[in-house]
């Protein structure tokens, strides 16, 4: 799931070079409407399905007013104003929704899924799994092997020269932020019934995306792949096996608060460490 | 100049009539928006004047309070101590940070000064001798400055001091070779200055004044808490220095007045209309403060001050 | 520019002298509590109890008209902290009132003390504030921490456990409720593991309790964070083979709500149930389920008696409230009658009362609820009164 936003936050970055902080934002939102939409249909399926191109259609309505003049402007604007857009984002939905909204998990996955003799393993998840593969996966081959993802590409490596072949960049450019929307959709909506959906969800996951990035390179989707892998392994292995670890050694208080406190460190150590030997990242998509 | 001069001697006597009304609480307010005023100061000489882009500038204020903080807690209630070791430390601090991230560029600098803003925050969540996440609640504050006018006066100083001292960085050498590595590096470079040192000097200079900031906070309301350190702060600290003025002398101080102010009379003083309008309003205040920022942004990115500066040239 | 700024401040200031010293006709009473984020639900609903039972007495408590400012803390000790400092020293009120979480009100409450104002809490009620800090401006309203786990630990014995894993978040209240569990329980504890205050996702914590195998596993995780471990618990399928044991609050309505179902025939403790039989117990359910049309929980309950609380403690002095010593004095002899059946103060100011144990079942139309099956403990204190000086 880290890796659907980080997806869509490198491409945007790669290709527009532009800091989008509101991406959390969509996440957000892409939850928030798939709780409006299951509820209006009764069905979960349904529900996430409607969420994705609503968000979209917001992503874009978003690029193509607000976003657009900020592309010739320099990074710190970009970060002021894509700041300013989650204050005002976050603002609006309480307006709407109120601070928070409940996304039932559909009963028929609710339960465990056996895997092996005594390995039971929530359903819902491996949905989750099931899907980031499959998305990454059609990621992989419109960008690699289409004209548009192609053009996607181009633009990335080398926007001058993509303008000058003659591509549509104003085109290109919002449909990438729409995909990149409803990348956060899928996201935000599959995992509204896991965690809470509730305002200001989008500002946590949003870090570590950037974390991804930084750390598969700007602009390339294989590092954003390669990059949310390393970051949930380290992440959740952290969590798990760290307490434990110190379990031997200290007292439980203070296992329990090391542990998962080094862990939340060990995923900004994990990145200044591959800055340090790789400044762009480990894929960068620019030269 | 004379505006300064204007300024300082209004500033001074404002705590006297305030006292004189039974508003003690307001003295207390104002300390409240000098003491940010310093640290978006500090912000500005590194934002502002320097172009970097550190979201991690919290993290400095909240070292400075925490050194200050367990200072009071362990018994050590003098601010002739406190004070400077909470400075001392934030240089410290951003002398490691800053050498690390400074070796990066554009959207990775901001990313890597996130990081390690995060990396202090969890670091100081999990301490839990000095409260961890409830927090560090101090007894006095240092050097007992528990009468609201002293403690003002004090701040008064200290803000007039900061802002004294970017007046003369900014217009010494220094200065302008920090403002002319913000407009093009490559220039500099070839001038044969070494950027990075200049760069790093004027990064720890605005993490020693941030911590001392971080070290008046604690004072001011006897309690330290992780959520100093985090980067949502830094983000409201870049916002004043935007609000009053990117690169000008006044400007983390108009911004943080301007932005403190404004919560405060949003948050005591409801407007019928606009509560017709949009009910319950004043939860969303965030909102205005949103788009407020964003209008600066798109279409007055000089800020307040820059508003008011009319035809002078501000930025060598 | 900048002199008008300086010159609002000054009106400001000038508009505060206008509005002079509140005169003493009027009680003001500052609420804050968690209004918003996965922990809402209690903040609220302490709120509502609050507010019905100031409007059933007339918009009146004690007497005098009421004013109840309402803060939210947004589940952060610092703006909790703040809005404390502003009622107790900009808006002058007479009572303090509402935080649900131990955290918030440990950072807040040196505010109020400090300038002698009576905080009465409808949840937390930490083992410090219990013991050797134990202060006169602080009463409570509800239970002190450790009760519920204390009752429920005795639970776990009764039942036989030999064996219980325990989860509780990272933070005073959590720290004291699984000290008040292994206080009575006198089985093996086979793990005891903090979680970080605010958690949502338990899948590490899971994976854990997993691999331990305990005969019982008792959690202590308010709000959002309960919500979110029951479901995943239910996800994970071990909530078959795995007795859960939850401390009242762990499982009433703000959790029924949301989880449903699946929390049918779930043990749970506390000193509170919707079907104790007393006529304030029923004059208040009654009440509140007309007024905001959904079950109390045991936060309504909590809210409801501090409300109650107050206004025996203003009529006992008369409506003088600006006696902060008799004020002090006519809270302490709790003449009111609270939902729970008998109440009475401790030394310390912690209350002294029965613990029922409760299991989660349908009620007469089919809604769930906790039914109280039996009394765990009676006239029951706490374990740190007799490190409190105070007389």
């Amino acid at each position: 799931m880290l890796f659907l936003l980080a997806a869509g936050l490198t491409l945007v970055f790669g290709i527009m070079d532009m800091i989008n902080l509101a991406h959390g934002s969509l996440y957000m939102l892409g939850a928030f409407l798939a709780s409006t939409f299951v509820a209006l249909t009764g069905s979960f399926t349904a529900g996430v399905l409607l969420a994705i191109p609503a968000t979209a259609l917001l992503g874009m309505l978003l690029e193509v007013s607000v976003l657009r003049t900020l592309y010739q402007r320099d990074h710190l604007s970009q970060v002021l104003a894509t700041f300013a857009l989650i204050l005002i984002l976050n603002e609006a939905v309480r307006l709407v929704w109120g601070s928070d909204a409940a996304l039932p998990m559909p009963a028929a996955l609710s339960g465990p899924v056996q895997l092996f003799p005594g390995l039971r393993y929530p359903a819902y998840r491996l949905l989750i799994i099931a899907v980031g593969l499959v998305i990454a996966l059609g990621l992989y081959l419109l960008v690699a092997k289409t004209r548009i993802g192609m053009l996607v590409r181009a633009g990335a490596a080398n926007r001058e020269m993509a303008l000058a072949m003659g591509v549509n960049i104003r085109l290109l450019f919002t449909l990438v932020f729409g995909v990149g929307a409803a990348l956060c959709a899928v996201a935000g909506a599959l995992l509204g019934p896991l965690f809470a959906v509730q305002v200001g969800m989008g500002e946590n996951i949003l870090i570590l995306a950037f974390v991804v990035i930084v750390i598969g390179g700007i602009g390339s989707i294989r590092g954003a792949l390669v990059g949310a892998i390393l970051v949930g392994m380290v992440d959740t292995i952290g969590r798990a096996f760290l307490p434990i670890f110190f379990g031997l050694v200290f007292q439980p208080r203070v296992a329990s608060a090391a542990g998962p406190a080094i862990a939340s460190v060990a995923i900004y150590l994990l990145m200044a460490v591959i800055l340090y030997f790789r400044p762009t990242g480990l894929f960068p998509a620019r030269g | 100049m004379k505006k300064s001069i204007a300024l300082a001697v209004l500033l001074s006597i404002l705590p006297l009539a305030l006292q004189a009304a039974d508003g003690l609480f307001y003295v207390s307010f104002a300390s409240r928006v000098m003491i940010y005023a310093i640290a978006a100061t500090s912000l500005n000489l590194a934002l502002g004047y320097g172009g970097m882009i550190s979201f991690g500038h919290a993290a400095f204020v909240g070292t400075g309070a925490y050194v200050a903080g367990i200072c009071i807690a362990e018994g050590v209630t003098s601010a002739w101590i406190g004070w400077p070791a909470a400075i001392a430390v934030s240089a410290l601090a951003s002398l490691v940070i800053g050498a690390v991230c400074l070796r990066t560029r554009g959207v990775y600098f901001i990313m890597i000064t996130l990081a390690f803003a995060q990396m202090m925050y969890y670091l100081v969540n999990s301490m839990k001798a000095y409260g961890g996440d409830e927090g560090l609640s101090l007894p006095q504050r240092a050097s007992d400055l528990g009468n609201e006018v002293a403690f003002y006066y004090v701040v008064l100083l200290l803000l007039l001091g900061t802002v004294y001292l970017l007046k003369r960085l900014s217009e010494s050498r220094f200065g302008r070779v920090i403002v002319a590595i913000r407009e093009n590096e490559a220039r500099v470079e070839a001038l044969g200055l070494p950027v990075f040192r200049y760069q790093l000097a004027c990064f720890v200079i605005a993490g020693a004044v941030a911590g001392l900031a971080g070290a008046l906070l604690a004072s001011h309301g006897k309690y330290v808490n992780p959520n100093v350190l985090h980067w949502a702060q830094s983000g409201t600290l870049m916002i004043m220095v935007i609000l009053g003025g990117v690169g000008r002398l006044w400007g983390g101080v108009i911004g943080a007045a301007v932005l403190l102010g404004l919560e405060h009379l949003i948050a005591e003083h409801p407007v019928a209309w606009l509560d017709a309008l949009v009910p319950n309003y004043q939860q969303h205040a965030n909102l205005g403060v949103g788009a407020v920022l964003l209008a600066i942004v798109l279409f007055a990115p000089q800020g307040i001050a820059g508003l008011f500066a009319g035809k002078r040239h501000a930025q060598a | 520019m900048i002199n008008r700024t300086t010159l609002t401040t000054l009106f400001l200031a000038a508009a505060v002298a206008a509005n002079g010293a509140h005169a003493a006709d009027k009680l003001k009473i500052g609420f804050i509590s968690t209004l918003s984020g996965p922990s809402a639900a209690l903040g609220v609903d302490i709120r509502d109890a609050f507010l019905l039972a100031v409007k059933t007495n007339g918009g009146k408590l004690g007497g005098l008209p009421a004013e109840v400012l309402i803060g939210d803390d947004q589940f952060k000790p610092d703006v909790g902290r703040q809005l404390a400092d502003k009622y107790v020293k900009l808006d002058k009120v007479n009572f303090l009132t509402g935080m649900v979480f131990s955290n918030i009100m440990l950072a807040s409450v040196p505010v109020a003390f400090e300038s002698k104002v009576i905080y009465v809490s409808p949840n937390a009620a930490p083992s410090p504030l219990a013991g050797a800090q134990c202060n006169p401006y602080f009463f409570v309203a509800s239970w002190p921490n450790d009760a519920y786990h204390e009752a429920a630990g005795q639970h776990a014995t009764n039942k036989g456990y030999k064996s219980a894993y325990l989860i509780a978040p990272n933070y005073q209240a959590g720290k004291d409720s699984l000290a008040g569990f292994k206080r009575f329980y006198k089985g093996q504890v086979v793990a005891e593991v903090y979680t970080q205050l605010g958690q949502l996702d338990y899948s590490a914590e899971l994976a854990q309790v997993r691999a331990a195998k305990p005969a019982a596993l008792y959690i202590f995780l308010p709000g959002g964070m309960g919500i979110n471990f029951i479901k995943q618990f239910v996800a994970s399928g071990m909530s078959q083979d795995i007795p859960l044991i939850v401390p009242g609050f762990g499982s009433d309505q703000d959790i029924i709500r949301p989880v449903g179902d699946a929390m049918l025939g779930l043990f749970d403790t506390a000193h509170w149930a919707i079907d104790l039989d007393n006529p304030a117990n029923k004059k208040f359910v009654a009440a509140f389920e007309k007024e905001y049309k959904r079950l109390p929980s045991v936060f309504a309950a909590q809210g409801w008696d501090t409300a109650m609380l107050i206004d025996s403690a203003v009529r006992g002095v008369g409506g003088k409230v600006e006696n902060v010593e008799a004020v002090r004095k006519a809270m302490k002899s709790a003449k009111f009658d609270s939902v729970r059946g008998a109440f009475k103060f401790n030394r310390n100011q912690y209350p002294i009362q029965n613990y029922y144990l409760r299991v989660v079942a349908k009620d007469a139309k089919g809604r769930l609820i906790n039914k109280s099956i039996g009394t765990i403990f009676k006239d029951h204190g706490d374990a740190y009164v007799q490190d409190c000086k105070m007389n």
